[in-house]
């Protein structure tokens, strides 16, 4: 059973791979294309990659193990993802963290089965600060109250 | 006729409410208003920032929020009517009026994703005069405009250009770096959103100039709003005919492409940079040879920062003199720089070198936002250095902030109040470049640990005067023997913080904040 499912092709994967050409300097694209697809990258997806590509699996593995964004596992439904960085620190952003935390109960980069926190080390929006990240959408100026309507009205969303 | 109404699709202004604001004026002037979508203004601060255009000029409300918008109607906002959130006209809005607005000048004022707003603003003049000079003269015009690279090392930007022209080889490539890693820096992302045309011309200008073909824009993942602009802007552009082959009916040949990092502070620098760019993982390489001599698949490559490149067509088409004549000493033109942290008005602000701390936080800046007092900065991101209010009166320059203790990196100012433990500060920099060190190298990898164990054991009480040497030693060697400047310069913050407040460097944090 385990050699047959070692065989099976990611077909999303494989697409993937497809529509950049094959080409192995495109990899970090192919990562984020099958990631923001599936959540995380799979082994049968990383393997598909290094057969579509041409590499070896060790470096597929080096690539992959070596950036924060790219996951092995699947995450929580939803991560909010919270700045830690200097300017954001100037107006209280461990404060902050600590609240999120009590609020959603879950720790930072701990993840979590609904919602997750995640440690940002800089967002670009440091004059608004503190800062925050949810599915690609900056927010701004943030509190503990900022925080729990984010986190409702995402999950709204998502179910 | 409908009024023009200006807001700004800037990701800062996005993210305190620009987008339903926009959709609240909509809603409530239909016919009445056409609503176009700019950068930012800068002035962070006042978002969302409305313009309404009048024959005077365009008249500023902000911050608005929905709930606003009602009563901007009543107040007749659509000729300028006065308002509480009213502001006057933009222009003359101190804080934007005293600026040296060069790299800057469209960024908030045109439709950021139209070419022909683009034009009519001065967009494309620089590279039209570029297309009918010979490369060796614009390399020749940039070096003479004196501009140095903004993306932290301040190396003049024409020398590298001309190390790259004189490279035989066939294929050249040109990478511009948007990986904007520094904390408290967000230039190059407000130049990406609010005029993305002036970066890809500053490029094609660049591969004009070196004989390069082919360019990147490497943009961190942060950065999800920036890199969707940047893609309809390279779009835009191929439509036109700027991007492709015989550019503007010329013999020069240009393609961009874009590509996303993938978190990971290291890849800003440059040779992190370009083995990212080709699939790998971001480690360091050791120099020699320098990208312009084998760089990106071993070709000689130019790797310029998003607000060095979007500066080069100001330089071709008012001149290498004029940019020059901003600036003190060999710090010559202009800075974006970016005021965040606890401060009241934080923004961009571009200024010519020369202009002083002081004037930045306090004149600009407004003090801070909490009304505390202010008790250090920090300029030039993680690796930059603090510096304290009895040291304001230093000029922002390449020259005279090194002298000082600091640098300028890539612009970034962040204020902090009294409330902040140094001691901590010292220890998230240990912190951040164990977090971020891409391990090629013992005394960035394994220094940083150690370090920020030791400012713990010193936090704690431990041996005190025993763990400062320790630590003295270990900054010396991450200074002395590290590859590139992550571990090199993680030392400035914790040094300068150590200096400038020794008394918290004691013992237990409880004692030290007494
Ligand atoms: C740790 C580290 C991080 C860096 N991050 C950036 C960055 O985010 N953006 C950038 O333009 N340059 C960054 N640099 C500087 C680049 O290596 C390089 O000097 C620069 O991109 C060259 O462009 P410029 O001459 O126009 O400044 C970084 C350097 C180091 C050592
Ligand atoms: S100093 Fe740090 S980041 Fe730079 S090469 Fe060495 S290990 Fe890598
Ligand atoms: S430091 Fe938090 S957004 Fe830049």
């Amino acid at each position: 059973m385990v050699t047959l499912l070692n065989t099976v092709e990611d077909k999303f994967a494989r697409e993937a791979c497809r529509a950049h050409g094959d080409q192995a300097d495109e990899l970090l694209e192919i990562l984020h294309d099958v990631q923001h697809e599936k959540g995380h990258l799979s082994d049968s997806a990383l393997r598909t990659i290094a057969q579509a590509l041409n590499i070896s699996r060790a470096e597929i593995h080096g690539v992959v193990s070596f950036y924060h964004d790219y996951k092995r596992e699947p995450g929580a439904k939803l991560t909010l993802h919270i700045c830690r960085a200097e300017a954001c620190k100037a107006v209280g952003a461990d404060t902050l963290i600590t609240e999120a935390e009590t609020l959603l109960d879950v720790k930072l980069d701990e993840g979590g089965a609904e919602v997750a926190l995640a440690a940002a080390y800089c967002l670009g929006n440091c004059a608004l600060g503190p800062a925050i990240m949810v599915n690609d959408k900056l927010y701004g100026r943030v509190d503990r109250a900022k925080i729990n309507a984010i986190t409702a009205k995402h999950m709204a969303q998502i179910s | 006729m409908s009024v023009k109404i200006y807001i700004p699709r800037d990701s800062a202004a996005l993210s305190v409410g620009a987008y339903d604001v926009a959709e609240e004026i909509k809603a409530q002037g239909g016919n009445d208003v056409e609503i176009i979508a700019t950068g930012s203004r800068g002035m962070l601060w006042l978002e969302p920032l409305v313009e309404v255009e009048t024959d005077a000029g365009r008249v500023a409300y902000g911050p608005v929020q929905p709930e606003d918008v009602k009563s901007l109607f009543d107040a007749g906002f659509l000729n300028g009517g006065d308002h509480k959130l009213s502001h006057g006209l933009t222009e003359v809005i101190p804080y934007f009026a005293k600026q040296d607005r060069l790299t800057f000048a469209r960024v908030g004022v045109i439709d950021r994703l139209s070419l022909a707003d683009y034009e009519v603003h001065g967009g494309l003049k620089g590279l039209k005069k570029a297309l009918s000079m010979p490369p060796e003269s614009i390399v020749e015009e940039v070096l003479e405009s004196g501009l140095r690279g903004r993306g932290g090392a301040g190396f003049p930007t024409g020398i590298k250009w001309k190390t790259a022209h004189a490279q035989t080889s066939e294929q050249k490539y040109i990478c511009a770096n948007a990986d904007e890693g520094d904390s408290g820096t967000f230039a190059d992302r407000m130049l990406m959103e609010g005029d993305p045309f002036s970066l890809i011309e500053g490029m094609i200008i660049g591969g004009r100039a070196i004989g390069a073909e082919t360019g990147y824009v490497y943009i961190r993942s942060e950065y999800p709003h920036a890199i969707r602009v940047m893609r309809r802007a390279v779009k835009a552009m191929e439509d036109a005919g700027w991007l492709g082959q015989n550019i503007g009916g010329s013999d020069t040949h240009f393609d961009l492409h874009i590509r996303v990092g993938a978190g990971a502070y290291i890849c800003g620098e440059e040779s992190s940079m370009l083995e990212s760019i080709e699939g790998k993982r971001g480690q360091v390489k050791v120099k020699p040879p320098i990208p312009a001599i084998s760089g990106l698949f071993n070709k000689p490559t130019i790797v310029n920062n998003v607000l060095t490149l979007a500066t080069v067509p100001f330089i071709l088409s008012e001149g290498a003199k004029t940019y020059a004549d901003y600036g003190q000493g060999r710090s010559r033109g202009t800075q974006p720089f970016q005021l965040a942290g606890d401060v009241a008005q934080g923004g961009l602000i571009e200024m010519a070198f020369g202009v002083t701390i002081d004037e930045i936080v306090n004149e600009f800046g407004g003090g801070t936002r909490s009304g505390r007092p202010v008790k250090a900065v920090q300029i030039g991101g993680p690796l930059g250095g603090y510096l304290t209010p009895g040291q304001f009166e230093t000029s922002l320059g390449y020259e005279s902030l090194a002298e000082a203790g600091g640098m300028i990196g890539h612009g970034g100012i962040v204020v902090y109040n009294d409330t902040t433990s140094m001691m901590k500060m010292a220890r998230y920099a240990m912190e951040f470049c164990e977090l971020e060190s891409c391990g090629k190298c013992t005394p960035c990898r394994i220094g940083s640990v150690r370090g920020k164990e030791t400012l713990d054991k010193i936090a704690a009480g431990e041996d005190v005067a025993a763990n400062l040497d320790v630590l003295e030693d270990l900054c010396d060697l991450m200074e002395e023997a590290s590859l590139c400047a992550m571990g090199g310069l993680t030392p400035m913050p914790v040094r300068t913080a150590m200096k400038a407040f020794p008394e918290e460097f004691t013992g237990p944090l409880e004692k030290a904040a007494e």
